[in-house]
């Protein structure tokens, strides 16, 4: 029984890992209308910036909070230089241009990183096992689990609770009306890519210790990062939690328990929920 | 002729016939590669065989408008099937060739009610999640596919039962050109009737063509259906004359390729893609051995680039180019 309950922490802890890196994705999808298939690369930069911070001597907590600036700013640099004039584009030039992107920064972090895995030092507050009711529980899933419940309860907050929460719910919904009442859609539009930019990188920092780095890193984890969104729905931050963690979860259970089964049940489940609910979960629009 | 006719394949009194500038060229240029590289068989065919997948795919994305993340799928379907085939000792090239059309062909039935359906982001997931379950299928069945290592103990018997597969893959090579003519052919054939314009009407707006009363989900679906069979047989003729078929030629990598391979040469333009196909082989030939790492940034690049600078691909090059011709 204890040793379903920790894989069942597992599954959570890597369901986390998923909705960091995948609630910028389902917002830009839904907000932006724009299918970013270079999204798993904002994770491998941030990943790999991590690496480099750490080892030149800054504390493993301490760069979390630099990386998803840096990710966020080059994110933010990377919309307004290219991804802003394809928004009215087809989903064809989209997935083109993103796939170019994906294939062009894993190849250059083939060149400068080297093609092995990488490794990160992580404080020894972090690692080892702590005992919670009675339970044996690795500390960095905690860590884990507790950043992305943070994470999501302030998204939650600022999209529901604040003024830019609703200029961003404005403009999903109908995004001219939004632009008559004078809302700066575009600059909106950076930011939030930004964000979700910067959340991937955080992403990616967060797991290199549980799932490795290399430069594969961005396509490996691309399908399921876009699971999460088609599941979960597009722009919806509670949905890409919820897709998250049942996939994060379904997928270490049955890792354990049947094996032989392989990625046959999460891709099984992919196909099952779009031919039901083409629009995901909790989609708002599709 | 009038059962043609009513099938929507036959060929008008306006039309000609594909004997344009551009692919008298590449059949030419595809001949005389034979006589001028005899020493590179062994690539040229693998080029036809691109070549074949990116027409087949052209058919889905440039004609029809259904982008996919996993045509790769009736690629590998096709050499599996064929390869199985020969193992069970049914080693004849041609039947392989049939076997490894119709597989892909059933499941792309299987499949298209599915497909079809939704919008551009569903259909993006739904072929990745498809592909993704296909690849994993074919991992596990490890008695039929030989899993990770492939399968490559097959043989494959003389062509016609008169001319044998050499080393020098001389045979390969004139089977694969002359398998890409018929294919092409048929292709041409097929995006020029009646059949052809409602797809691009549809790929045009899928919104108004059931109000001029066509069946939008029914072409889609024989798009998809011959799409899938096309591929199947480039994946057939991959297996037989590299005697060879494994996991890589279903995987994403061969599926987002080819999406390149047809935006690169030019969507709906069947010499064009023809044309990009071949330069895509050779480059990516010539490159890779240098170095996979700067091919694959230069590739990123210039698919960034291209979405910005090179709209409408080779074959909107060519387009201009004739037009410009005749005023």
């Amino acid at each position: 029984m204890s040793n379903v309950i920790a894989i069942i922490m597992d599954g959570v802890a890597y369901g986390m890992l998923l909705f960091l890196s995948a609630v910028g994705l389902s917002v830009t999808l839904g907000l932006m209308r724009f299918i970013n298939l270079a999204h798993g690369a904002f994770a491998m930069g941030g990943g790999y910036l991590a690496v480099v911070l750490v080892d030149a001597g800054l504390p493993f907590l301490l760069s979390l909070p630099i990386v998803f600036l840096a990710i966020g700013a080059a994110g933010i640099a990377i919309e307004r230089a290219g991804i802003r004039h394809l928004y009215r584009r087809t989903a064809l030039e989209q997935v083109l241009f993103s796939i170019g992107l994906a294939l062009a920064l894993g190849a250059l972090a083939n060149l400068v990183f080297g093609p092995q895995q990488q490794a990160i030092q992580i404080p020894s507050l972090l690692s080892g096992r702590v005992t919670v009711l009675g339970l044996e529980i690795a500390r960095y899933r905690l860590f884990l689990i507790g950043m992305g419940a943070a994470t999501a309860i302030t998204l939650v907050c600022l999209f529901e609770y604040t003024l830019f929460g609703a200029r961003i719910r404005a403009a999903v919904d109908n995004r001219r009306a939004a632009e008559g009442i004078g809302i700066q859609v575009e600059r909106l539009f950076a930011v939030t890519f930004g964000l979700g930019a910067g959340l991937a990188g955080l992403g990616g920092a967060l797991s290199v210790e549980m799932l490795g780095l290399d430069p594969a890193f961005a396509l490996k984890y691309l399908t399921i990062l876009l699971m999460v969104v088609a599941i979960g729905g597009a722009g919806s931050i509670a949905g890409s939690l919820q897709a998250a963690l049942v996939l994060g979860t379904v997928d270490a259970l049955f890792k354990y328990f049947l094996p032989e089964a392989g990625g046959f049940v999460i891709f099984g489940l992919l196909v099952a929920v779009l031919l039901v609910r083409p629009s995901g979960l909790r989609g708002r629009a599709a | 002729m009038t059962l043609l006719k009513d099938s929507g394949l036959a060929v008008g009194p306006g039309m000609r016939l594909p004997i344009s500038g551009a692919t008298t060229l590449l059949f030419a240029a595809l001949i005389a590669s034979g006589f001028l590289f005899p020493n590179h068989f062994a690539l040229a065919t693998q080029i036809l065989v691109l070549m074949i997948f990116a027409l087949s795919y052209d058919l889905l994305q440039g004609h029809a408008g259904i982008v996919s993340l996993g045509h790769a799928v009736f690629l590998g379907l096709g050499a599996y099937s064929s390869a199985i085939l020969a193992r069970a000792g049914l080693t004849d090239p041609l039947l392989g060739l049939a076997v490894g059309a119709a597989v892909p062909a059933l499941i792309a039935l299987v499949l298209s009610p599915i497909v079809v359906r939704g919008n551009d982001f569903t259909r993006l997931l739904v072929t990745l999640g498809v592909a993704s379950l296909v690849y994993e299928a074919a991992n596990r069945l490890r008695d039929l596919t030989g899993g990770a290592d492939g399968l490559s103990d097959f043989e494959v018997a003389p062509l016609l039962g008169l001319f044998a597969f050499d080393f020098e893959g001389r045979t390969g090579f004139i089977y694969a050109l002359a398998t890409f003519f018929l294919v092409y052919l048929a292709l041409w054939r097929v995006t020029n009737s009646p059949f052809g314009m409602a797809l691009r009407g549809i790929r045009e707006n899928a919104r108004r063509m059931p109000a001029i009363g066509s069946p939008v989900a029914r072409h889609l679906a024989v798009a998809y259906l011959l799409s899938g069979a096309v591929a199947g047989i480039a994946g057939a003729l991959l297996a037989q004359t590299s005697r060879f078929a494994s996991l890589d030629m279903l995987g994403f990598e061969r599926s987002a390729e080819i999406v390149m391979v047809v935006t690169l040469g030019g969507n709906g333009h069947l010499a064009g893609v023809g044309i990009g196909a071949a330069a895509f082989g050779v480059v990516k030939d010539a490159l890779s051995t240098v170095s996979p790492r700067y091919w694959q940034l230069g590739l990123g690049i210039v698919l960034m680039a291209s979405v910005f600078l090179a709209r409408g691909g080779i074959g909107g090059i060519i387009e201009r180019l004739s037009r410009r011709r005749q005023p």
